[in-house]
This record gives C-alpha cells, sequence and structure tokens, in this order.
C-alpha cells in the first residue's frame, strides 16, 4: 500500500495519471502530457507535489559541527536563511543521499531529503546524534515546488508574498491561513522557483490558490524528471549510490578547505587530490534514437567503458541526452562514445553538462552582470 | 471497406491482398503519450509471427511493435521518422510503420477485426 501526501485527492480531481513512486502514490503526469508539461515549465510555471520528501531539523549546541561530520560542507560562514546542496557521506566515502540544508540558526538546520532515503537518512543522523541535540520530523508538512520563469509573479498573486529581493538559495518564513509557512528559492529544474513548506492541512488550500493563476499547471514526477536531467542534477539512486564518492560523481564543488573532517573524508579527499578512474559526466546522442538508464556506453574500439544512470528524450533539445559514468580519460567533453540500445550502437558525445543554461536567479544576475 | 485486422498487443494492420500494412493502435499511442522516435526494420528483414519489427519510443518509455504475420518488410515509412504524427493517421493513410509481404495469409484469421477489437479494450485497463 503506497502512502498518499496532503494532495492525493486533488491530484485525482485533476485526472493525474498516478505511479508509484518511493513508497508513494504519485502524479507522474496530468492532462497535458509529459512532454507539454516539460515545456510549460520552461516556459510558464509548473507546481509540483514533493511532499514525499523528507523535512527535518536538527537543532542545539552542536548542530553546525554534527552537520559538518555528516557532510563535506562548511557551514559557519554560511549566513542564516541561506541553503547548500551537499551530501551524506558514509564510512567508505559514498554517498548516503543528496540534500538540501538550509542554515535557520547558529544552531539549527533544516533539512529537505529524498524520499526513498528518508528511513536510512534519519537513522543514520540519529545514530550520530549527541543527547544535547533535539532532532524533528516534520511528517506533516507538505512541500510544493513552483517553478518556471513566472513562479516569482505567480506566487506574489497567489499567496501575496513578495520575494523580488529574495536571493537564490534563500529561505523565508511567511504566513498562509494564519500559519506558518516556509519559502525557498530552489528548485530541481533549472528554473527561478521556489519550494515552499506548508503544514499538511493547508497544503490543498495553497495549491489550489496557486493552480488559480493562468500562468500555472500541475506538474508530474515524469516532466520534474526530464527538467532535471537537462540541468544535469544527479537523481539519487541511480546516478548516485551508497558506493559513488561525490568526487566521481562530479560533485566535488560541495567539499571545501575548510571542512575535512566530515566521515568518509579520507577516501573523499584522497579521490579529490588524486582523481579517480570514473567520472559522471554528460551523454548526447549525436545518432538516432534513444538511450535510456542502464543502457551500456562503449568506446569507438566497441568495448563496453560505462552505463547510463539516467538517460531520455530533452523535450527542450528534441534529442536523447543522458548522464553515467566513464573512465576519468574519457570524460572530456566531445569525447566520442556510443550507447548501445537494444544491441545497436547509437553515437554519442560526452557533453558539458547542464546540457542547456540554468536560468535561476543567480544564473541571470550574471548574465546580466556580464 | 478497408479490410482491418487488431492484435492483443495493439498492432493495427491494414491488409492490401498479400501486404499487410502495419501500425499501431489509437489505444496504444494515448497509452505511449507523446512519441520522439520510431526505429524501423530494414527492408527485406525476414520476419516471423511474434518477432520484434519496429521499436516506438515515447518521452515515458519504448515499446516494441511486434510482426503480426510472417514475411518479409517490402518497404518501412521512412517520412515518419521525421514526422511521428504521421503515427496517429489510419494505418492505410500514411499511419503504417511497415509492409510485410505475408508468407501465410492464414495467419490473419486469428486476428481481430473492428469490433472484436472494440470489444477486446473493454477488458484491457
Amino acid at each position: 500500500m503506497n502512502l498518499k501526501t496532503a494532495l492525493h485527492e486533488l491530484h485525482l480531481e485533476l485526472g493525474a495519471k498516478m505511479g508509484p513512486f518511493a513508497g508513494y502514490d504519485m502524479p507522474l503526469y496530468y492532462d497535458l502530457g509529459v512532454m507539454k508539461e516539460h515545456l510549460w515549465v520552461r516556459e510558464s510555471c509548473g507546481l509540483f507535489d514533493v511532499s514525499h520528501m523528507g523535512q527535518v531539523m536538527i537543532k542545539g549546541a552542536g548542530a553546525r559541527e554534527l552537520l559538518e561530520r555528516l557532510t563535506p560542507s562548511p557551514y559557519k560562514k554560511l549566513g542564516i536563511d541561506r541553503t547548500k546542496y551537499t551530501v551524506l557521506t558514509n564510512e567508505q566515502g559514498g554517498i548516503i543521499d543528496d540534500l538540501m540544508v538550509t542554515k535557520t540558526g547558529e544552531d539549527s538546520f533544516h533539512l529537505v531529503i529524498n524520499a526513498g532515503c528518508k528511513d536510512k537518512d534519519i537513522a543514520w543522523i540519529k545514530e550520530h546524534l549527541s543527547d544535547d541535540l533535539e532532532f524533528i520530523y516534520f511528517d506533516d508538512w507538505a512541500l510544493l515546488a513552483l517553478q518556471g520563469p513566472k513562479a516569482e509573479v505567480a506566487l506574489k498573486n497567489a499567496l501575496g508574498i513578495d520575494t523580488s529581493d529574495m536571493p537564490y538559495m534563500a529561505m523565508i518564513p511567511a504566513q498562509f491561513e494564519g500559519k506558518d509557512i516556509y519559502v525557498s528559492r530552489l528548485g530541481y529544474t533549472g528554473e527561478d522557483g521556489f519550494e515552499i513548506a506548508v503544514q499538511n492541512d493547508s497544503a490543498a488550500n495553497m495549491a489550489r490558490k496557486l493552480l488559480a493563476e493562468e500562468a500555472v499547471k500541475p506538474i508530474g514526477l515524469a516532466a520534474r524528471d526530464s527538467l532535471r536531467l537537462e540541468m544535469g542534477y544527479c537523481l539519487y539512486g541511480h546516478d548516485i549510490d551508497a558506493e559513488t564518492s561525490p568526487i566521481e560523481a562530479d560533485l566535488g564543488w560541495v567539499t571545501s578547505k575548510n571542512n575535512e573532517g566530515f566521515i568518509g573524508a579520507d577516501v573523499v579527499l584522497k579521490h579529490k587530490s588524486e582523481g579517480t578512474p570514473k567520472k559522471r559526466v554528460g551523454v548526447r546522442l549525436t545518432g538516432k534514437g534513444v538511450a535510456r538508464e542502464g543502457a551500456e556506453i562503449r568506446n569507438e574500439a566497441d568495448e563496453i567503458v560505462g552505463t547510463l544512470t539516467s538517460g531520455g528524450h530533452s523535450p527542450s533539445l528534441g534529442q536523447s541526452i543522458g548522464q553515467g559514468y566513464v573512465p576519468a580519460d574519457m570524460a572530456a567533453p566531445g569525447t566520442k562514445i556510443f550507447v548501445n540500445v537494444r544491441g545497436r550502437n547509437i553515437a554519442a558525445e560526452v557533453a558539458h553538462m547542464p546540457f542547456m543554461p540554468a536560468q535561476t536567479k543567480s544564473m541571470k544576475k550574471k548574465e546580466e552582470a556580464a | 471497406m478497408p479490410n482491418l485486422k487488431f492484435t492483443n498487443d495493439h498492432e493495427c494492420l491494414h491488409v492490401d491482398g498479400d501486404v499487410a500494412w502495419v501500425g499501431i493502435t489509437k489505444y496504444a499511442q494515448e497509452a505511449l503519450g507523446d512519441l520522439v522516435f520510431v526505429e524501423l526494420p530494414d527492408v527485406g528483414k525476414q520476419v516471423s509471427k511474434g518477432d520484434e519489427l519496429a521499436v516506438v519510443e515515447s518521452v515515458k518509455t519504448a515499446a516494441e511493435v511486434y510482426s503480426p504475420v510472417d514475411g518479409e518488410v517490402v518497404e518501412a515509412n521512412s517520412d515518419m521518422e521525421g514526422d511521428l504524427d504521421l503515427m496517429s493517421k489510419d494505418v492505410g493513410d500514411g499511419g503504417w510503420i511497415a509492409k510485410i509481404k505475408m508468407s501465410d495469409a492464414a495467419q490473419l484469421e486469428g486476428l481481430m477485426d473492428e469490433a472484436a477489437y472494440a470489444e477486446y479494450l473493454k477488458t484491457v485497463d
């Protein structure tokens, strides 16, 4: 029996095609279909139910030190209400999960973790939690993602929340129906947008208000996947897992000279200084076809050199893209490879990620400054 | 009156003498969603009933199209590679993926006609 989010009834009412994901019955797509939903997010604004993700908080003296044990990132200089993408590492330097960490106070941190990793993450964090620290699991909170170039305007029109001065990767408290909500400017699509934490009993009302905006349409998990794939973002359990280090996963930027005491640091920092035999790369098909997760990556001598960990059609680019692991000496963009689909080699190349420029607020600022 | 036949796997055949024009039904297309690619068979390929004839890729998934009869592929619809919207046309009117010269036309008798297929659809999800 799959779990239901607070928006489950609304999904059915909207005619969603539902399917199981990480133990939840989730909307895969609605009336528009995956392709149009994807493009709608790129040109307007989409509303996603991501309530299956876990929201937890660690509070108390030593919370920062604990997070600097659990993840390779430093948090001392991170501003209050600012957010960082990072990973939980195991003793072998592998990735237990990837997550968003928001510093809500000098000694309090809000974490958003993957649905499929909730149980093991919570167990892992609790295993390392000292008695002085408080751990809160917000299991009666929903999470709505509002993503797309019109997200800022839609949020203002629908909920009266003005985010015009809000930077990327930040969180602000706000109110809805007289209750506290938390609005973060970030997402999984490469567009400007927000994730809004709201208590379950107000979640459907909030979603309806947002959907009443002409610019906003409901978007399912299938388009969420193709959107993140165009950005080269990792999907846990596919592109990264407990066997891959952040360096192999090309996530070395989450590490820092200001935190070398995290779990698995010996392995990760060795990978960082010496390199790794394999590396996560983007793959773009130059031949016709679609390559999906599990397809073999072959070199020009037709030897198997790796596997696609994600793949599919990119609605924005009109071609097939993916990501996978290849030997380090084949990781340069432009390297000619093949992906084998149903016994046939399709020409492909290693590609720079993201496959198309992100339109997040910080990226737009950089463009304006340039 | 076109001579249309249907399979349990939602292939649709337009029978023209000893040549079967093979496509997929509206039901199959709706189940697949947005189509992005079709892998056509080589002309001259010998196929047996149940062999993979073509692959239709949608945003969501890849679906095999099986040959409903034994025979030889005499034509593949290369126009479709550049215009997947053709798939939604009637199989006898541009919506065919491949034409098969049948070696055993008696195999058609095991397939459904339009009315039987409509009844069959009521039994599938």
